[in-house]
């Protein structure tokens, strides 16, 4: 049993920090005392140091764990890992006996940073844009790096989010940003990392909630869906061309006529050529087929996102080597009459089968930080352990295509590492220090300022 | 008539369908249970021990138990037995809305009148080791509907869910809800109240209505004793709950948000001279806890869910740590059909926002929430005379691994996992006949298509939340 309280946890990377940054220069001034130390909150913005985390139990998830390891981060990367080792000078040294080492966790299929209060506050919406083609809206452009979301998040050990705009048929680009950093260039590790789709739903506009409701399939809905796929067929289709005729023109610009610029169309082009994941949202077996099927068609690479009745199209997600990222664990089972653990086991199937898959909490943000216990419950109803934590850090890294930068310890990958007291996933466990981008990063938030104020009031 | 009859089997089937229904027919009758980790919650963690039931009560608890011989005996080696966990802020059951909102005082409406007890949810809070619910109306009202407090008897009579004995309840709510924030219409009347203030005048008007009442009825009982036919005052049911409440014989469950509307239920209560016994929600309970615990209400909160509105947007997850400490009853609670169904995974996170130990988390889905309803003497902890309602988990309940094998209410079994598992192959194959039948079949196009099918006599469950605006009756 865990007998460590949070605040014993904070005062010591609290003094963690300090002595860092008495003992560092920082990078705007070449001798850092007490008085300039404002908050603990400047580490975030100062460079990035060498520390040597000591004695740990280093989980690296894509290999062996390690006992007594030691862990080596230096300009912003994981510089070495092993069962020794010497420590490069003026690192900070980190004592982590009895604590264990894991990559950071990512959640593949939020909104993070796009929206601070969903409702009452409009203002602080920013997930959703109007129409349905919007390729060309980019989420890295409106992610909020002071959202208060980032902090209460990445303390709990999730250091990576995929940010998708949603909304309309074409919702736009989604970004895979750093839980930190003070600006969006700084919170993007890959500013436009896959398109987003919202796959028709039989029946539905779009997906999201009304999609959720039972439709009839009538005649009308399938001709309904038809004239929308259709629409995106086409465009996609124009985008293809579009990108001929763009490098038609770069390679003979004299006899080549100018194209005209299209900026929507010159954001789906790589979208249409394979070489980016297209995630398409679809939870229900017909919906997931049926944008397969449309993947498959325009040679797109699919990734799906939602897939509650994933578990039903397994053959074929297998066949196409097609990923899930699993937002519904949680959720409700969809029909009345499904087993009550349809959407518990959901990912212990596909991993039986070979899908491969990662666990996603699909929240706007304010609970992303609840994504262990997403791939806590999977692996209740029968996921392996090793596997729950790996979808939730190696696998949607290597969904999102970023798995030489992240989702493991590694040499060279950033370094995104997460010092915890226990197991991962366990709820009660406390998280002890925390890098994000080869930054120690203070474990304080709004959160813990508002129980600071108010703990001992009389 | 061949279509209505399959649309009768399908009913008849969909009751069924899930599993539930067959577990809670066994009644009565001794269960031994052999050496598990029983989680009392009063008297601490006892190991490799053995749990007795009879006739619905816990009979003995110790090593080394006997049963009679028709005793059904499970061995519950390396499991653990933990009360059932009590939702203190719950809406399964409650048959299509669970607002009046066209009223600001709605004291007259009780949730008893709305149960619906093969709403399948149900069947999956059972599955999440959860045995009693408090069900409250929605907060679109200042004063609001009766509660009702059941127990999760899924497969049963109605009837049979009503918790015997529970003091009766009463949802009120504070704060953006009965004032109608998020829910304004363009080009639909408004109603009273609009602001925080309103609020709190409608709850003194009510009070002070219902003081008048009580004391027209006082004053009809001592005069119709010398005079015989004194006409006795008009009987009002939207009063009569609320002179309960004056003379402590109806708990208030009140939910709030900020700060400032929790000291104003406080002061009004203390000014009326009546208790609120729970604050729900209570998301910056945490800024007042010391006013909580003087006025000696329980706090029935959320571990860490927040801002999703602005007055959720101070909500911390450290709030039921630091209320606790300051001597306020605090439960964890779901408002949600989904949520409900992994409270042991909440409590467990309070272990880590705030310090609180195994056994404080533990009792804040158990003790404390049957405190707060009154039926702490039945139910709550593993006591020798207390009501069998527990679940056996297959690791500690504090866990994020752990999962439950099986759920009893007065010591009859009501969820059974190795029993669910053995009947999905039935129930899938009953499905597959279904679909199959013309009825159901999907429509065909052009001249001669069989007609769509009629809309699903299944009525959608409330998933989500408090606040969740999208819901049919906008508000919970």
């Amino acid at each position: 049993m865990k007998t460590l309280k949070n605040v014993a946890v904070r005062t010591c990377a609290l003094a963690a920090c300090l002595a860092l940054v008495a003992a560092l220069p920082l990078g705007f001034s070449p001798v850092a005392s007490a008085q300039d130390i404002v908050s603990p909150m400047q580490l975030e913005t100062s460079a990035p140091g060498t520390y040597v985390i000591r004695n740990a139990r280093i989980v690296t998830v894509s290999g062996q764990e390690i006992e007594n390891g030691t862990l080596v981060i230096s300009d912003g990367k994981i510089a070495s890992v092993g069962a020794g080792g010497s420590a490069p000078a003026g690192a900070t040294e980190i004592d982590a006996r009895g604590l264990f080492v894991y990559p950071g966790m990512i959640d593949a299929g939020t909104n993070m940073a796009l929206v601070e209060i969903e409702s009452g506050a409009p203002g602080t919406v920013d997930t959703a844009e109007l129409g349905d083609m919007n390729p060309n809206a980019m989420a890295w452009v409106a992610v909020n790096p002071h959202s208060a979301h980032l902090d209460v998040t990445r303390v709990a050990g999730v250091t990576n989010a995929v940010s998708l705009p949603q909304g309309g048929l074409i919702s736009g680009q989604a970004a895979l940003i750093n839980l930190s950093g003070t600006s969006q260039r700084e919170l993007a590790v890959v500013p436009t990392i896959a398109l987003v789709i919202n796959f028709p739903t039989l029946g539905g506009g779009g997906g999201g909630f009304f999609a959720q409701q039972q439709q009839g399939i009538t005649p009308d809905a399938v001709t309904a869906r038809e004239r929308r796929v259709e629409e995106m067929r086409r465009m996609l289709r124009d985008a293809e061309a579009y990108g001929r005729a763009q490098d038609a023109f770069a390679r003979d610009p004299k006899s080549v006529p100018r194209p005209v610029s299209d900026l929507k169309l010159a954001a789906l082009v790589p979208y249409a050529r394979g070489e980016r994941p297209v995630v398409f949202r679809a939870e229900r077996e017909r919906d997931i087929r049926a944008a397969l099927n449309f993947a498959q068609e325009m040679k797109l690479k699919p990734v799906v996102l939602g897939g509650s009745e994933a578990w039903k199209a397994i053959s074929l997600l297998k066949e196409r080597n097609v990923p899930v990222i699993l937002d519904g664990t949680l959720n409700l089972p969809l029909r009345e009459d499904d087993p009550y653990d349809s959407l518990y086991e959901n990912a212990a199937k596909l991993q039986r089968a070979g899908v491969r898959f990662a666990i996603s909490t699909g929240d706007s943000g304010a609970h992303v930080r609840d994504l262990p216990f997403h791939a806590g419950m999977a692996a209740a109803y029968g996921l392996p352990r090793a596997e729950a934590l790996k979808a939730v850090t190696l696998y949607p890294a290597q969904i999102m295509g970023v798995a030489d930068r992240l989702g493991s310890i590694e040499v060279g990958k950033i370094a995104n590492v997460v010092v915890t007291d226990g197991d991962l996933l366990e709820a009660r466990t406390n998280v002890r220090h925390l890098f994000i981008a080869g930054r120690q990063i203070p474990l304080v938030s709004r959160h813990t300022m508002l129980y600071d104020q108010f703990k001992d009031r009389k | 008539m061949k279509r209505l009859f399959t649309h009768l089997i399908s009913f008849a089937l969909l009751c069924g369908l899930g599993g539930g229904a067959t577990f809670g027919q066994a009644r009565g009758g001794e269960t031994l249970i052999r050496n598990a980790t029983i989680l009392t919650i009063t008297r601490g963690r006892l190991e490799n021990a053995d749990l007795l039931v009879r006739n619905g009560k816990i009979a003995a608890i110790g090593p080394n138990l006997r049963a009679g011989t028709n005793a059904r005996v499970i061995d519950a080696t390396g499991k653990f037995i933990l009360p059932g966990i009590i939702d203190a802020h719950s809406h399964s059951m409650m048959d299509g809305s669970v607002n009046e909102c066209t009223q600001s005082v709605t004291s007259m409406t009780r949730v008893q009148d709305i149960l619906n007890p093969t709403a399948i949810n149900l069947y999956r809070e059972l599955a999440g080791g959860v045995t009693s619910l408090l069900l409250l109306h929605g907060s679109c009202n200042a004063i609001g509907g009766q509660s009702s407090t059941v127990k999760i008897k899924y497969g049963r009579p109605v009837e049979e869910f009503i918790f015997p004995g529970a003091p009766p309840g009463i949802k009120f709510a504070l704060g953006e809800n009965p004032k109608r924030t998020n829910f304004n219409v363009p080009g639909l009347q408004r109603r009273y109240p609009a602001t925080r203030m309103g609020v709190e005048e409608v709850i003194r008007e009510a009070f002070t209505r219902a003081r008048d009442y009580r004391a027209a009825w006082a004053d009809y009982r001592e005069q119709s004793r010398t005079n015989k036919n004194l006409i006795p005052p008009r009987r009002d049911i939207t009063l009569e709950p609320l002179v309960e409440i004056l003379e402590g014989k109806r708990y208030v469950h009140s939910h709030c948000y900020r700060a400032d509307e929790i000291l104003m239920l406080i002061n009004l209560a203390d000014e009326f001279g009546f208790k609120v016994r729970t604050f729900q929600h209570v998301l910056e309970g945490y800024k007042v806890a010391t006013e909580i615990a003087r006025h000696g209400a329980g706090a029935s909160t959320f571990a860490d869910f927040w801002g999703y509105k602005i007055e959720a947007y101070d909500a911390i997850p450290y709030n039921a740590a630091i209320m606790t400490r300051k001597g306020v009853v605090v439960s964890i609670n779901s408002d949600s059909d989904e949520r409900a169904r992994r409270l042991n995974i909440d409590a467990a996170k309070m272990m880590k926002y705030g310090g609180l130990s195994e056994e404080e988390a533990l009792k804040l889905i158990t003790w404390n929430p049957a405190w707060q309803l009154g039926i702490q003497e039945r139910v709550g902890s593993i006591e020798v005379g207390k009501d069998a309602d527990f679940a056996i988990w297959n690791a500690h309940p504090l866990s994020v691994y752990a999962r439950v094998d099986m759920t009893f209410i007065d010591g009859d079994v009501f969820f059974d996992r190795e029993a669910d598992l053995a009947r999905r192959p039935q129930l899938e194959q009953e499905r597959k006949t279904l679909e199959q039948a013309e009825a159901n079949r999907p429509p065909a196009r052009g001249e001669g298509a069989t007609p769509p099918r009629p809309p699903s006599a299944i009525r959608r469950a409330y998933t989500h939340d408090d606040d969740v605006h999208y819901e049919e009756d906008n508000q919970r």
